[in-house]
């Protein structure tokens, strides 16, 4: 049994059908636990978690030496009943946390599934399945283990599956099960299978998957390909069956789902560094206490024994002064109090509420409001200097639209109306029945030049709704759906439909079309399909006439070269148009036809079979015979697909960059692309002096380039002084910086980061395309290590998460592609722009309120715990305290909390819209000005000195006076009395002063504070409860005692005047001298209650007039700007596909194409050097930009 | 407050808002309440620190302020107050032999008499106090060792006392219980202090001195009892009870004249049994009462204080005091308030003064000032 448990951590083995076998070896069943706790192991094992907080066994400490008479200065209760309250709290919370995680629990692992048992199907829990076990799953079903496909309803042993809910991608994904397995198409084959599974054991790595099935004396190997993990969702599949092989933990969905880093605020670590400093100021002061007890006892106590004895185990000073050591570090606790971590953790959670129920961050599109998943983060938000952000999905919304086009030199989809009235959309439907309702064009022109026949606008649109790879789906007669790979393609396919081309159905030989209501077969001679080194596709087909064309659409750089030599004027006219159309940010494609003679196409098609069966080097000999035949084609025009960036993304960056935020997009889209957003988002700008392109392959080449980046923009600095003034507006000069996946790698090199950081710093923008999802979380974390600054990274798809989880805060794009980005992150919303109100107004709001409500905290604890400092010089050093016992116990949970909470909850300094048009109220959160180390002295500072005041004037006026009766004032219960009602008075005095906002719960929680103060003592100083527990409130008839004499009214106003008339003063001072940005917005409100002119101004600048972008469009056209891929042309020809486009698509069309990684990584398999188109194009940026430093 | 990130129920909370099967009534709207407090916008007062209020603010406490101390200093001016110092440290003062001579177990009481001059005439009623230094019943042990269940007449600490009094708490030898236990009780001052007036032709009268009313009416009425029925006999009361060790007489023989002043509710104990906040602190003795007359209470002449010596204090460098003083509204002698108040309201008005001139100088600017963008 050793044998073969340690067998087991090496590899699995599985067999099929067979219980008792594969219980040998005890794998884990199907039945997963999430929850932590049930009702038995609830008390103890959260009780030991909670001790395990440093602060709680603290507290526990304290506990336990106050048991020790000898020690205990202070009764039980006034550690126990804050403790018991904390931890109760936190364990309520727990307790409903798992409640949930329970319930959640039983509902997965009820779910049904059928089980092949003993040759028929048996419905079982999830729960119950068994490693080994042969289940069946239909369409639409969640996988419920990682299952080995066995065979299924669709030809070849296919089946389709979506992993939204494992990685991210909503594209779907073809499985394949083993040639062998495929045939055994109906259960009773299957259950006689008894085919042995020996693979790797349970790992975390989605896209790999390394085994052999050993069956009938035969080996296969088995891949990746042929899995079907938990989380998937058949689609598009009747039924399939698939073998266990790991189940409930052991699958890879929660081998993923490890417990997550618990991020930790920078007020936060701040916070525990300070505490820590306050422990050590503590015991410094315990010491100089118990110093000072030693030396009394000797001097005093010692000849006062014959009064006051030392208790039994006390035999010399020096015990003496150990004893008081401990008795002095419980009464001084309070300058650490427990309720310090519950309070932030209330703040935090209200800050949290105010995020979710924010209406300006609800996005009704998808009834989707924001969300804050962690509400341990707050603060963070306003203190980020650097955004990393993903492109698709995040800032662009994923959707392609058709925009403009040139066809013949002449340009149409450019609607310019002066009076800037709505132009009309497009009616199609009179026109064309078939066509899409969604489909929005303004442009008249253009449906007019159709209507008329302009032939050249018909062999436009006929190649588009050829030239592709788009499956259709037509359900009910007129009915498309089109499932394009690419959301271009079906912009294009779709803009040809409405002009009158539809593409109604393809088969591998065939494409129907119904061109201006006829219908049209061509038969499909060749796809020479798309690549990343082509940037083009051509289709070779022959109408019904029988004349052959090839059809080609490519990026303009590629296909302009390849043009008949007669096309010259054509040509310069459309790139004149593609210029424009770069200019505003379109993705842009160029359209050429060809038509060929017979023996053209006979002679080349020898040629390409030839290659296509070539065994070596097999894909440059295809892209050589693609190239031959793509020559002196005709121009038809060109197309501009405008990647349509998320609602008020252009302004959301420019106002985030005049908060001082840095924001860098980190994009698996190519450079083209994503510099083509940057410039449709304002990341851009053409005002900026230098766009540097780093796109070196080697380290030197990348270092040089970084090099020559520094000294160039050290010359622009330093030569033009005029720009000087102009420099001044924006925040860290007019640089940006794009750098390329392959360059990144070597920038983050250990010798090289340094140099990379700081020059990527010193630009205002910083575009990082093709990077992968490790190489974003290196990003983020190499900005955390040098600039020690707070990162935020948003994204929504799953190759974010790793970024997302690095950085600081990390938020998900929600209701977009899956939710693995939401599930990561700390706040998730629908739309990127919500960011500028999660940072500037609640981030900030939430900054400000933490920052006060720490200043005041620490402020009244050391006001109210030094006072036991002073007093110990006066009471032989013996840890008398000053209060009643149950003042100490009350003060931090009762008489000073509720104001405190109300402050770092609704306080408020400027409201919400002043902040959005003053980004630069963001700065102080930046520069951590609110709550540091010197605003921590200052604090403490001025609680010591309070506690001077409220501990000297008391004893000054009350050692000689008397009452006026006689009776003298200077008794301990007076004095204690005294001084706790001047304490409470000045805290809350204070209180009012640092509340900006003082809303009705501001005002019931202060003056409640102080009226339940005055309730509670009355209370506890009456006769009542001294008549139950005569030992325990000895203050009896203090209260009215003291308070009805008016020296002791005289003293707390005087105590309070002295402890508050500097403050005022020096914030005065503050104020009229040094006035911050936000005390002068208050001011201005209230001289110019609708001051919002000068507000606007930013406006002004953040909208670059259109008609300045074109100025230097030319060098950013975009290529090919498809995010495409290959691979889908061959499937098509092959016919393999073929009955997956006539199922059941319905979900297929609406899902937009990520899958960009797979592509990558196919591309590295290959060793192929990735990219390079991009190296190229950045080699020739890059010798530009030398030139230019050169002049 | 680790938290493991997978939450099955989330496995397939997405789904079943894509998929199209499973469209089971209109999707609940989401929206978020507009409510003012939800949305942050509860209104709500923004009271700023300008010149306008701070500045007057200074002017106002400053001139409330510099009244209230001259009045509170010229009524503590008033007041007089005289003050007898007889612990008898030097050789040639006249308690001096007492004090040296003290012993614990002495059976005769040792007898000294101070004379002092009144310059002034003392109106209204006196009080007379005694005065300790350097005597710390502000100690944790000391201000502890008390049985408040006791000293309140509750019957089973009467006679099983509360553990905080140790070593106070039993008698050594007896093993009877103390009461009153602990150390409070048991450091009871227990010089008895007589005032005599020196007439002008010789003779001598003895001031009436008033011994009751000298403690809280709380004290006295609710916290401080007699064990056991009221009808018996104190004695019976305190039966099977030992004295303190320091003690002459047990508790019920403190006032054997007064049956309301005796046992734990005599004022002397419960004055005592009221711990001082401060090492050198001051109790309440005697009430000398004022004359029906007009005649001042005490005249202006010689006076004898006649001491029964039986309080040690020199062991631990105590000093002993007896103070005469007129009371006031405000209580009795007490300069600092007055001078406090009067120091603080000039501090405000002279801050005001400073800061309006600085605001002067330096707010034109801010005044002016665009808001940097």
């Amino acid at each position: 049994l050793v044998c073969t448990r340690k067998r087991s951590l090496e590899e699995r083995r599985v067999k099929a059908n067979d219980r008792e076998h594969n219980e040998k070896f005890q794998y884990a069943n199907n039945c997963i636990v999430t929850s932590k706790y049930n009702i038995l192991t609830f008390l103890p094992v959260n009780l030991f978690e909670q001790f395990q907080e440093v602060a709680n066994t603290y507290f526990l400490f304290l506990l336990i030496l106050q048991l020790i008479p000898q020690i205990s200065s202070l009764s039980w209760f006034t550690t126990i009943v804050p403790l018991a309250l904390v931890l109760s709290i936190t364990a309520v919370k727990d307790a409903t946390d798992d409640y949930f995680r329970h319930k959640s629990d039983n509902q997965v692992n009820n779910r049904q599934s059928q089980v092949l048992i003993r040759g028929s199907l048996q419905n079982e829990k999830w729960m119950n399945v068994k490693v080994g076990d042969i289940i069946k799953l239909e369409n639409n079903q969640f996988v419920a283990a990682d299952l080995l496909l066995l065979s299924s309803t669709e030809p070849h042993g296919l089946c389709y599956i979506e992993t939204a809910e494992l990685d991210g991608e909503t594209n779907m994904k073809v499985r394949q099960s083993v040639s062998v397995t495929a045939e055994l198409g109906d259960p009773n084959n299957l259950a006689s299978f008894d085919g042995e599974v020996v693979c790797e054991p349970p790992n975390n790595k989605l896209d790999r998957f390394c085994g052999t099935l050993y069956w009938r004396e035969k080996k296969y190997p088995l891949t990746n390909q042929n899995m079907l993990l938990r989380g998937c969702v058949l689609r598009n599949t009747e039924a399939c069956y698939g073998l266990v092989i790991f189940a409930g933990p052991d699958t890879k969905l929660m081998q993923n789902s490890g417990r997550t880093k618990f991020k930790r605020t920078s007020i936060d670590r701040l916070m525990n560094t300070l505490v820590l400093w306050i422990f050590g100021f503590l015991v410094c002061m315990g010491v100089i206490l118990a110093v000072g007890n030693a030396v009394w006892e000797r001097e005093v106590g010692s000849l006062f024994q014959s009064y006051l004895p030392w208790d039994p185990p006390v035999d010399n000073f020096m015990f003496s002064a150990f004893l008081s050591f401990w008795s002095y570090i419980i009464i001084l606790n309070t300058v650490v109090p427990i309720s310090l971590y519950v309070s932030v953790e209330v703040i935090r959670l209200g800050h949290s509420y105010f995020i979710n129920w924010d209406r300006q961050m609800f996005c009704s599109r998808c009834n989707t409001a924001a969300e804050s998943r962690t509400t341990t983060l707050n603060e963070e938000l306003g203190q980020v200097e650097y955004i990393f952000s993903d492109k698709t999905g995040t800032l662009t919304q994923n959707i392609m639209t058709f925009n403009k086009c040139s066809i013949n030199g002449q340009t149409y989809g450019e609607v310019t109306d002066p009076l800037g009235k709505q132009p009309k959309r497009l009616d199609f439907t009179p026109f064309n029945p078939l066509a899409n309702p969604d489909f929005c064009f303004y442009d008249e022109k253009l449906l007019e030049s159709v209507k008329v026949g302009d032939l050249h606008t018909h062999e436009f649109f006929r190649l588009l709704s050829l030239c592709h790879t788009v499956m259709s789906e037509e359900k009910s007669e007129g009915e498309l759906v089109y499932k394009a790979q690419s959301p271009d393609e079906g912009a294009l396919v779709t803009a040809a439909r409405n002009f009158g081309f539809v593409f109604r159905s393809r088969t591998p030989g065939t494409i129907t079309t119904t061109e201006m209501g006829r219908t049209v077969t061509y038969s499909l001679l060749a796809i020479l399909d798309f690549n990343n080194i082509r940037k083009r596709m051509s289709v070779i087909v022959r109408n019904p006439e029988g004349r052959i064309c090839l059809y080609c659409k490519g990026a303009d750089t590629v296909l302009l070269e390849r043009l008949h030599p007669c096309n010259q004027e054509l040509m310069s006219i459309t790139s004149d148009h593609l210029n424009e159309y770069g200019a505003d940010g379109l993705r842009t494609l160029a359209l050429a036809y060809r038509e060929l003679s017979e023996d053209e196409w006979e002679a080349w098609s020898e040629s390409h079979r030839c290659a296509d069966k070539a065994t070596d080097c097999r894909e440059d000999r295809l892209a050589a015979a693609y190239d031959k035949i793509e020559q002196d084609m005709k121009l038809l025009g060109a197309t501009a697909i405008e990647d349509k960036l998320q609602e008020g993304v252009p302004e959301t960056i420019a106002l985030l960059s005049l908060a001082n935020i840095k924001i860098w997009v980190l994009t698996g889209d190519k450079q083209e692309t994503a510099v083509n957003i940057g410039y449709s988002c304002k990341m851009l700008t053409d005002d900026m002096t230098e766009v540097f392109i780093i796109g070196g392959h080697t380290v030197q080449s990348v270092r040089q380039e970084l090099r020559s980046a520094v000294v160039c923009r050290l010359q622009n600095t330093a030569g033009s002084f005029r720009k000087m003034r102009q420099k001044l507006l924006y925040i860290s000069g007019e640089f940006a910086l794009i750098i390329s996946g392959h360059s990144l790698a070597h920038a983050l090199e250990a010798d090289m980061e340094a140099e990379f950081v700081s020059t990527a710093c010193a630009c205002k923008a910083v575009i990082c395309c093709r990077v992968t999802p490790l190489q974003k979380a290196q990003v983020v974390e190499l900005i955390k290590k040098h600039k020690k600054a707070v990162t935020l990274a948003i994204g929504d798809g799953a190759n974010d998460v790793s970024m997302i989880k690095s950085a600081h805060i990390g938020v998900g794009i929600s209701g977009q592609e899956g939710i693995q980005a939401v599930l990561a992150s700390d706040y998730s919303f629908a739309q990127f722009r919500f960011l500028q109100r999660l940072l500037l107004v609640h981030g900030r709001w939430s900054y400000l309120r933490m920052c006060r409500f720490l200043c005041y905290f620490f402020y009244k604890n050391f006001a109210f715990t030094m006072v036991h400092f002073w007093f110990g010089f006066f009471c032989g050093f013996s840890a008398q305290t000053v209060y009643d016992q149950f003042f100490i116990t009350l003060y931090n949970i009762v008489y000073t909390s509720l104001p405190v909470l109300a402050m770092g909850v609704f306080d408020q300094d400027v409201p919400d819209h002043r902040s959005l048009e003053y980004p630069k109220l963001y700065e102080p959160g930046q520069l951590n000005l609110l709550f540091n180390k010197k605003e921590f002295f200052i604090c403490i500072t001025q609680g010591i000195y309070t506690s001077v005041v409220l501990f000297f004037v008391p004893y000054a006026v009350l050692s000689d006076a008397t009452q006026s009766n006689g009776v003298p004032l200077a008794d301990y219960q007076t004095f204690a009395v005294t001084t706790a009602t001047a304490l409470v008075i000045v805290v809350s005095v204070q209180i009012a002063l640092d509340t900006g906002f003082w809303t009705v719960f501001n005002h019931m929680f202060v003056w409640g504070s102080v009226g339940s103060y005055f309730t509670i003592m009355f209370a506890l100083h009456s006769q009542t409860l001294f008549r139950i527990f005569p030992n325990q409130f000895r203050f009896i008839g203090s209260a009215q005692n003291t308070l009805l004499q008016p020296v002791v009214w005289l003293t707390i106003a005087l105590a309070t005047a002295v402890c508050v008339v500097p403050v005022l003063a020096f914030r005065f001072l503050k104020l009229d001298l040094k006035p911050q940005l936000s005390d002068t917005l208050v001011r201005q409100k209230r001289r110019k209650p609708g001051g919002r002119s000068i507000g606007g101004a930013w406006r002004g600048t953040g909208s670059v007039s259109e008609g300045r972008l074109g100025a230097r469009g030319g060098s950013r056209r975009s290529g090919y700007a498809f995010s495409h891929q290959e691979g889908f042309g061959e499937l098509i020809t092959s016919g393999k596909n073929m009955r997956l486009s006539s199922l059941a698509l319905a979900n297929f069309a609406s899902k937009h194409s990520s899958s960009w990684i797979e592509t990558l990584r196919r591309k590295k398999t290959n060793h192929t050097p990735p990219i390079k188109s991009v190296s190229c194009f950045s080699g020739v940026c890059f010798s530009l930009i030398i030139l230019r430093s050169a002049l | 407050m680790m938290a493991s990130s997978y939450n099955a129920k989330e496995e397939d909370g997405h789904h079943s808002g894509s998929s199209t099967h499973g469209g089971t009534g209109a999707p609940k709207n989401k929206k978020p309440d507009n409510t003012a407090f939800k949305q942050q916008r509860l209104p709500a007062w923004q009271p700023i620190l300008t010149a306008g209020t701070v500045l007057p603010a200074f002017f106002v406490i400053g001139l409330m302020f510099i009244p209230i101390g001259i009045g509170l200093y010229v009524t503590s001016n008033n007041i007089k107050e005289y003050e007898v110092d007889y612990t008898g440290v030097e050789p040639n003062s006249p308690c001096y032999d007492c004090a040296n001579n003290f012993t614990w177990n002495s059976t005769t009481p040792c007898v000294c008499t101070v004379t002092f001059t009144l310059t002034q005439p003392f109106e209204s009623n006196v009080y007379m106090y005694y005065g300790l230094s350097n005597f710390y019943q502000n100690h944790r042990r000391y201000v502890k060792s008390r049985d408040d269940s006791q000293l309140n007449g509750v019957q089973s600490s009467l006679t099983n006392p509360s553990k905080e009094c140790e070593p106070y708490r039993t008698n050594p030898e007896t093993k009877q219980p103390i009461a009153p236990c602990g150390a409070i009780a048991n450091s009871l001052f227990n010089d008895t202090l007589e005032l005599y007036y020196s007439q002008p032709d010789g003779n001598t009268s003895k001031v009436t001195l008033v011994k009751t009313g000298i403690a809280w009416y709380t004290d006295k009425h609710v916290k401080f009892r007699n064990p056991g029925n009221d009808k018996d006999n104190l004695t019976e009361r305190f039966k099977g009870t030992a004295k303190p060790v320091n003690w002459l007489k047990p508790v019920y023989e403190l006032d054997p004249s007064d049956s309301e002043n005796n046992g734990f509710i005599n004022e002397d104990f419960i004055v005592w049994m009221r711990t001082a906040a401060l090492p050198t602190f001051r109790k309440l003795y005697r009430i000398i009462q004022k004359k029906p007359d007009s005649t001042p209470t005490l005249a202006s002449g010689k006076y004898v204080l006649k001491i029964t010596y039986n309080y040690p204090v020199r062991s631990f460098d105590g000093r002993k005091r007896m103070i005469l003083s007129t009371i006031s509204w405000m209580g009795g002698k007490n300069p600092f308030l007055g001078i406090a108040y009067i120091t603080v309201g000039s501090i405000c008005f002279f801050l005001g003064v400073v800061l309006l001139i600085i605001h002067h100088k330096y707010d034109t600017r801010s005044n002016s000032a665009d808001i940097p963008n």
